[in-house]
């Protein structure tokens, strides 16, 4: 449950406003952190949180792009191909990296390990190509640097998953 | 001359409190605290200062407009920066946060705002610690919280994380995303200087815009006029992507012309014919790399008179071997998943508009739907809540106005395509 295990933060955020219904976005970010998704649990518990129903806060999750309403990979990386980064040749980027995974736009690997998607500008379009993966900014990538993290990241789950 | 906005090139670390303080920190909002509120905005309305987020609204004029009531009062930080090629908020998020908070704090002390909300699109989340920290030390400080400065006025200051949404940019949409609704635009009149945030009178400014208040304050706005030009005083920060040798952010007085800026940026990728210019994004018409575009100055009224707009100030530059249909139908394909839905004509033209341009470009299409495109975008124009619904026409109508040869050329009668594997998958993909 939330509720306990995230009190302080909880509390928090309901500070900052003077309306509960405004702790929406932040606690859907919270509930995906705990549970790795935005599950019908996790609705449930945030509508209780806020006192509201839980459809006005499944509509919220369902309209902003960083709420994952379906279970991802371990790592999420999302492509910018808009216009700017595809000028640097952000396009070919994403095709070599779905590749090199063997997976398509928008699927995840076997392995549960990769979800990849391409998703609009995310305002660093002086530094492509680029991604985010989970939510955080990898810039001035080559295919080069992308296959090193891409391993890096293959073996990082692995350790996780030995332990 | 110094960097005003981007001063983090001059001045490493200007970011950090004690550092910003080292170097003039907080003497606006001193002054200001000592000034009476009416002082403060008339300042900055002799400054003439325009919005930087787009719409160039001048911003001594928005504080005038919150009434002297009793009550909570609010002050916004635009922070959502989404348009294809910007990026200068988040320099300035990154860099020069102190800066922007002192500039959010003399616009709440103008208007008597209780609170500050900097509204910051989701993907800045590795920023978000950052701006918390910092807002922090200024508390410690007491610049934020109870009876700031000694001054009897107090105003708290908070961050919201948006979570990917474009339209949260937009004003009334942006105030609706932090109340935990739809981030979907409101019916205006009320405007949210009356009736805003939580139906309280509310400023909302860009955050370029307020990192320009201190100085401002300090230096008078006859120093602010000095920098530019008469009608568009002051800096300006302009965001160079697309086909240029050294893409970055670049801070000019306003009145250069598109020739210095391109040459400032190291000039054409590749020294590479120049075809085309974005002055502001997608969400600005398209102009030609005519002579008479690139000796044009950037100021609001210059680039206005060409019939596109400085906006934002993101120029986005395309060389010679951009295929201007595959341009246009990325920037349609943004539009068409950032449209709300709200608006019918925005969210089913800007479904049809892209429909029509995958089949143009797939060289699935006559000439009859390149004029289709250009009939759905005209009738999209002046009809949606939001500006979005008419950005989204401008890719279209600039494109069509300047280089229809090139979409009508894919209408004629089938020839051995080139192979264009990857791009076209991509671009095909779904949204």
């Amino acid at each position: 449950m939330l509720a306990e295990k995230y009190q302080e933060r909880i509390e928090k955020i309901f500070a900052k406003y003077p309306d509960k219904r405004s702790a929406i976005m932040p606690l859907l970010y919270v509930a995906q952190e705990a549970y790795g998704w935005i599950s019908p649990e996790a609705i449930n518990e945030v509508a209780a949180l806020c006192q509201i129903d839980p459809t006005q806060v499944k509509s919220i999750a369902g309209f902003y792009t960083m709420f994952r309403e379906t279970p991802k990979g371990k790592y999420w990386l999302q492509v910018c191909n808009d216009l700017p980064c595809a000028l640097r040749g952000a396009d070919q980027f994403y095709q070599e990296l779905l590749d090199y995974l063997g997976i398509k736009d928008g699927e995840t690997t076997a392995d549960g390990v990769f979800t990849v998607e391409h998703v609009m500008c995310l305002a660093a379009c002086d530094k492509a190509p680029m991604l985010q993966c989970n939510f955080h900014f990898h810039e001035n990538l080559t295919m080069e640097t992308m296959k090193a993290l891409i391993e890096q990241w293959r073996a990082e789950a692995k350790a996780a998953q030995g332990k | 001359m110094a960097n005003i906005l981007l001063r983090e090139k001059d001045i490493p670390g200007i970011g950090q409190y004690d550092t910003y303080v080292q170097h003039g920190g907080y003497d606006g909002l001193k002054k200001a605290l000592g000034m009476k509120p009416d002082e403060v905005i008339q300042v900055v309305k002799d400054s003439n200062l325009r919005g930087r987020g787009g719409a160039g609204f001048p911003t001594g004029m928005k504080w005038s407009f919150v009434p002297k009531t009793e009550g909570p009062k609010y002050i916004t930080v635009n922070a959502d920066e989404s348009e294809p090629g910007t990026f200068k908020d988040r320099q300035i998020l990154e860099y020069n946060f102190q800066q922007l908070l002192e500039g959010s704090l003399i616009c709440a002390y103008a208007v008597q705002a209780s609170a500050v909300y900097i509204y910051a699109r989701g993907e800045f989340w590795d920023i978000g610690p950052h701006m918390e920290a910092e807002i922090e030390k200024a508390r410690k400080a007491g610049w934020v919280g109870q009876n700031i400065g000694g001054s009897g006025w107090g105003c708290e200051v908070y961050v919201h994380l948006g979570a990917g949404a474009y339209i949260c940019g937009e004003e009334s949409a942006l105030l609706n995303s932090i109340e935990g609704k739809l981030g979907q635009p409101r019916v205006r009149p009320p405007f949210p200087a009356v009736a805003g945030l939580y139906a309280r009178p509310t400023v909302i400014n860009n955050v370029e815009t307020l990192a320009n208040v201190p100085q401002i304050i300090v230096q008078g706005a006859a120093w602010f006029k000095s920098i530019g030009t008469e009608k568009s005083p002051g800096p300006k920060i302009f965001c160079m992507s697309g086909h240029i040798e050294k893409p970055g952010n670049y801070e000019f007085p306003l009145g250069l012309t598109f020739r210095q800026l391109i040459e400032a940026a190291g000039g054409v990728r590749g020294g590479k014919k120049l075809k085309a210019i974005l002055p502001s994004g997608a969400s600005g018409p398209l102009l030609p790399a005519t002579d008479k575009v690139l000796d044009t100055a950037l100021t609001y009224e210059d680039v206005a008179a060409l019939g596109s707009v400085l906006g934002s100030a993101s120029v986005i530059i395309l060389d010679e071997s951009t295929d201007m249909v595959w341009a246009t139908l990325k920037m349609a394909r943004f539009f068409k998943h950032e449209s709300c839905g709200k608006c019918t004509p925005c969210r089913e033209g800007t479904y049809w508009l892209l429909k029509r341009l995958e089949a143009i470009y797939a060289k699935k299409a006559t000439p009859a739907d390149v004029q289709l495109i250009e009939d759905v975008a005209k009738q999209m124009q002046g009809k949606s809540l939001c500006a979005l619904g008419d950005f989204a026409t401008s890719p279209v109508m600039s494109a069509l106005k300047y280089w229809r040869d090139e979409f009508l050329a894919y209408t004629q009668p089938q020839k051995p395509a080139p192979a264009k594997a990857g791009k076209d998958k991509v671009v095909a993909g779904g949204d």
